[in-house]
């Protein structure tokens, strides 16, 4: 049974709902098509998030998108003021990313670092031929010089806030809410 | 996890996540670019005192697919060859800001007493005959990749049971997770006092190799380490096969799915003959990249994180 969260709600079921069918054709029309795109995932929440785009782009195109997790655990830069993190799974589409066009997903764009973390371990995996990012919620607070491409709502909060996404395959509900 | 000095140490829970890391890690030896940035900047040095290739070189490669800058010292080469002391060598290594140590030495109790000396982070790759936790814990990881899972699971250690970390080591990881282990050697090479630890730690014990195989889901050979041996164990290393080696007609005692794992190295045709080491159930190879990928785990969980 899905507990509730603490704070106010400012993206429920629906509105995540429709944030990801426009970020899906957001892609498509930016990609012009579904080809050699691929979707990767950032741990933990970014996986759900990228398999609902593949399936709003199939659901369109009718044409599976290749979609993969990538875990950037290893390339954090703050594994050292923390307690040891523990690493999750990193899958790529079968061919790898050399030469595709990767769209990265994940759930909150805040500081950056874990984009920069992103990009490097891309770095390491293969040669894209481009990288873009697609976020359920930007709040804000950018450390670094990194945007997104996709964004589903922005949402301006104070640093000292917190912003919580909750999603249906490992939360048990559909929901972002600040507090 | 400050050090990994024994197995015992060691809760459920943090075998699993080592495991779960190991897992990760396992990738990385397919990958292109095999580095991972996580321990840059951090120095692990190999203290060994004692001969070794794959160990040494395991966590050499494992230091540096994570980044970490890695030092080997050997005994032979190094001042303790000019009769330097353990504690020196060690005090003067770590003046240099070392993070972490891998220490072998013959001496049992050594790698413990290390750490004590030190603040670096202490990594015991096998000290006399007492311990070996790496080796158990990639032993047990590749047992549990090829058998799901070592709950009830019956693994046979076969051999040199007397001189053997392994064997310690194992026995205590393989009962932690749930495996139901007998051990099997000669009368000579079964340890003094087996029968009491035996009974506490709920492992069995046997002398009749022909009667366990057909019930193994498992089974490992260790290695007679005749450097170790000062008497005579045995009468003669053709009687020691007869007896206790894993024949070819020992083999077919063996369900064709069960695991063969030897530690290295391998005495071929005297514990282990070369249709079992070669045979398609044999995971000797396999324990050897998983190895890898189960230190590259242990420097990691203990030199990436925030300082305990």
């Amino acid at each position: 049974m899905p507990a509730t969260a603490p704070g106010r709600t400012v993206l429920d079921g629906r509105d995540i709902a429709r944030a990801m069918t426009r970020i899906s054709h957001e892609i498509l029309e930016r990609n012009k098509g579904a080809t050699d795109l691929i979707l990767l995932g950032l741990h933990t929440r970014g996986v759900p998030l990228a398999r609902r785009i593949a399936d709003g782009i199939a659901g369109v195109e009718g044409v599976p998108v290749a979609v993969g997790e990538l875990d950037v655990t290893m390339y954090r830069d703050d594994l050292r003021s923390q307690p040891t993190r523990r690493a999750h799974k990193t899958q790529l589409p079968a061919g790898g990313i050399d030469g595709k066009v990767v769209v990265l997903v994940d759930d909150v764009l805040f500081s950056g670092r874990t984009i920069r973390a992103a990009l490097d371990a891309l770095a390491d995996l293969g040669r894209p031929a481009a990288v873009r990012l697609a976020v359920l919620v930007d709040r804000g607070h950018r450390e670094l010089p990194i945007r997104a491409d996709h964004v589903g709502k922005n949402l301006p909060s104070a640093r000292s806030e917190r912003v919580s996404v909750r999603l249906a395959e490992v939360d048990g509900t559909d929901e972002v809410t600040i507090s | 996890m400050r050090h990994l000095l024994s197995v015992d140490d060691l809760s459920v829970d943090q075998v699993e996540a080592i495991f779960e890391t190991a897992a990760e890690m396992h990738d990385v030896q397919h990958r292109d670019v095999k580095k991972l940035p996580a321990l840059r900047g951090r120095t692990v040095v190999n203290m060994f005192f004692e001969d070794s290739t794959r160990t040494r070189s395991s966590f050499e490669i494992a230091g540096k697919w994570l980044s970490a800058d890695v030092i080997n010292i050997s005994a032979k080469g190094s001042s303790a060859s000019k009769g330097e002391s353990l504690r020196d060598t060690v005090l003067t290594v770590c003046a240099m800001g070392v993070d972490g140590l891998v220490v072998r030495h013959p001496a049992s109790g050594s790698a413990r007493q290390v750490s004590e000396w030190v603040d670096a982070a202490v990594v015991n790759a096998g000290d006399g005959t007492h311990e070996h936790p790496t080796q158990a814990l990639l032993d047990a990881y590749t047992l549990q990749r090829r058998l799901g899972s070592l709950e009830g699971r019956h693994v046979a250690i076969v051999g040199d049971l007397t001189h053997s970390r392994v064997f310690r080591s194992n026995v205590l990881c393989l009962t932690k997770l749930g495996a139901r282990v007998t051990v099997v050697a000669p009368p000579t090479l079964m340890p003094a006092g087996v029968a009491a630890w035996s009974a506490a730690a709920g492992f069995e014990t046997s002398y009749d190799l022909d009667a366990v195989l057909p019930h193994a889901d498992a089974v490992m050979m260790l290695r007679v380490q005749r450097e170790r041996m000062s008497g005579a164990f045995f009468p003669s290393a053709r009687e020691y096969t007869v007896g206790y080696g894993l024949t070819r007609d020992r083999l077919r005692l063996l369900r064709p799915d069960v695991p063969i794992c030897h530690p290295g190295p391998m005495n071929r045709g005297l514990e282990i003959a070369a249709d079992a080491a070669d045979a398609a159930q044999s995971a000797v190879l396999e324990q050897v990249s998983s190895g890898l990928a189960v230190r590259m785990s242990v420097l990691y969980h203990l030199l990436a994180g925030e300082e305990a």
